[in-house]
């Protein structure tokens, strides 16, 4: 519920331009609803599945998931005449605590065509910048030194490394930073948009949204835990390498109308 | 108008307990608690989400006022030796100084008492070292049932106050009734505790355009911040979480093997084995000795156990950096940075309000 902080004022807006027609037959709205669930290749992968080595990624190497969060916000809706309703909302998706797995956000959308469902994975800039109450609390936040902001997911767990011991990992992804400190800089943008192609609204949906974990640790870039598992935060570099990666790690599922 | 219903209410209750049988009879005062609001600090105000106040049991002057008296009061312990006061002191930030606490039987217990403070706050409502009240008011009856606490029977407790002069008229102004039960007591209590608010300190004056940070104290805070020196902030809260807890649970790697479960206890998943609730660092200046067993007597301890005496173990949390090497490697010069930033966290205005004190 709190990750809807701003979802009432839009569905204000969206509310007038649903009841516009005053002949009683306007088309009410889509109550829309995003479930995530979450997979390691093809696995389903839970809170229950967490603390445990079990998994092992594209280079070999053997981890567990102990803690993940992430972040969606702006999902979109565009329409086949390209009339565009982004929704100005995000849900902290806490994997751990099996919260906010469901992400409801209301009647909001008008029903037909549209070519494009997407959302962004963390904040673009100018989300990033505000004052979320809710991630705060939840300690989501990035130091200022590192550009401020929030954490757009936070993955940690262990693996076994070279010398065969447990060690930690904690992948972290933010917008990257270079020149952490008083005046960093940011060399790239870190937040993309995942597309769930298009979609026919004419009754309350579900869409099914699936994270496949492995995906963060290949696909383009093999990623070395060996190399890169903690203080990836001032690291843009690793930063550049999880944004690749995870272009590739959610995909719809199914759709339930 | 209010002293007119006192007095009613003292007549009728006189009248209620007249009568040879011991059948309480309900009085109900004619005036209603009087409801106040937590004066929300402006940091938090601005940065993080509404205190949890139940709606069962929303703050009225009466109620906090009886509970402030109740905390003080050793009328809870089993020989009323001790009250929820003497291991939870207004000048140590509601805790004391030794790393357990000693029950009536004189038998120390194996935690060390938690600092109160911004109890409010804890959204996650899970109380104490191991999580294991899930509400403010279920954790004020605890240690007042707790035989190595003060090893009370809650009826004789609940008993004692009914029969006593001034608190059956204190409940019936705080709750409307002058029928006691160990329930309004827990709900007085918490009222009070949720009234213990601390956000008054140099950094939080400082994050107010109040107060500047020295050289050193910059430092520290930038070693607090750094995920490659202490990287403190995920546990610990950072300048826009003021509570500077996450008031979650993990192991910080303490021991290699367990004598106390912590949460692990409570849950019974060895997962949580050793996991701990992440302790504010507000009030470091006040709040020795640290960590759940009081172990650490100084701040420099402990700053070097995170520096180079980490202990790994199965449940070890991932966020502990290089736990192979003992820790995060601090230099002298980051470790005492680090804490002249940390007692900047204290807040003086906290150990001596004197809404707060006996």
């Amino acid at each position: 519920m709190k990750s809807k902080f701003f979802a009432p004022i839009f569905f204000i807006l969206f509310s007038f331009y649903a009841c516009s027609d005053d002949d009683g037959n306007a088309p009410l709205n889509i109550n829309t609803t995003f479930n995530f669930s979450h997979t390691w290749n093809g696995t389903p992968v839970t809170s229950a599945d967490f603390g445990t080595i079990q998994f092992t990624n594209a280079l070999g190497d053997q981890l567990s998931i102990e803690r993940l969060r992430y972040v969606i916000s702006d999902i979109t809706f565009t329409a086949s005449n390209n009339e565009i309703f982004e929704l100005d909302i995000y849900n902290l998706i806490d994997v751990t605590n099996n919260a906010n797995l469901s992400f409801n956000i209301g009647s909001q959308i008008p029903p037909g065509d549209y070519r494009n469902v997407s959302f962004t994975f963390g904040f673009d800039n100018e989300d990033n910048a505000e004052n979320y109450l809710d991630l705060n609390s939840a300690s989501f936040n990035v130091p200022a030194m590192l550009g401020g902001g929030y954490h757009y997911m936070q993955m940690d767990g262990k693996y076994i490394d070279n010398n065969n011991q447990e060690a930690n990992y904690n992948y972290h992804a933010i917008r990257a930073v270079d020149n952490p400190g008083p005046n960093p800089t940011f060399p790239q943008d870190t937040f993309f948009t995942v597309n769930l192609g298009s979609i026919n609204l004419s009754e309350d949906t579900i869409f099914n949204v699936e994270m496949n974990i492995a995906e963060w640790f290949t696909n383009p870039i093999d990623w070395d835990l060996n190399q890169l598992n903690t203080d990836l935060m001032r690291n843009s570099a690793a930063q550049i390498q999880m944004f690749r990666n995870g272009q590739n790690a959610f995909r719809l599922k199914s759709v339930s109308q | 108008m209010k002293k007119t219903g006192i007095i009613l209410s003292l007549i009728i209750s006189c009248i209620s307990c007249s009568g040879n049988d011991d059948t309480l009879v309900p009085v109900v005062t004619e005036e209603t608690p009087n409801p106040i609001a937590l004066e929300i600090p402006q940091l938090f105000r601005d940065n993080i989400l509404a205190p949890v106040i139940p709606t069962d049991n929303p703050l009225t002057k009466e109620g906090v006022a009886l509970g402030k008296r109740l905390f003080f009061d050793n009328i809870l312990s089993e020989d009323e030796t001790i009250s929820c006061a003497s291991c939870h002191a207004p000048s140590s930030a509601f805790t004391n100084n030794t790393p357990t606490s000693a029950g009536v039987s004189g038998v120390l217990g194996n935690r060390n008492s938690m600092p109160l403070f911004n109890l409010a706050w804890n959204y996650g409502e899970r109380f104490a070292w191991d999580g294991k009240e899930l509400s403010l008011e279920r954790q004020a009856l605890e240690p007042i049932e707790n035989p190595i606490e003060m090893n009370s029977d809650i009826e004789i407790v609940v008993q004692r106050l009914q029969n006593h002069p001034d608190y059956p008229e204190l409940f019936n102004a705080a709750f409307e009734t002058n029928i006691i039960t160990k329930e309004l007591l827990a709900k007085a209590i918490a009222q009070f505790e949720r009234t213990l608010i601390s956000a008054d300190s140099k950094f939080d004056r400082y994050s107010l355009g109040q107060a500047n940070l020295t050289p050193q104290e910059l430092n520290g805070l930038d070693v607090f911040l750094r995920e490659d020196k202490g990287d403190c902030f995920h546990c610990h809260g950072n300048p826009n979480n003021p509570l500077w807890t996450n008031n979650e649970f993990h192991n910080n790697g303490l021991d290699a093997t367990f004598t106390d479960l912590g949460l692990g206890g409570v849950t019974g998943d060895p997962n949580d084995n050793g996991r701990f609730r992440t302790p504010s660092l507000r009030n470091l200046a006040y709040t020795a000795p640290y960590m759940h067993d009081g172990r650490f007597e100084t701040l420099e301890e402990v700053i070097d156990f995170y520096s180079e005496g980490l202990q790994n173990s199965p449940t070890i949390d991932p966020l502990m950096k290089n736990v192979a090497q003992g820790g995060v490697q601090l230099s002298d010069q980051d470790k005492a940075d680090l804490k002249a930033f940390l007692l900047t966290l204290s807040d003086p205005t906290f150990v001596s309000n004197p809404d707060f004190q006996n």
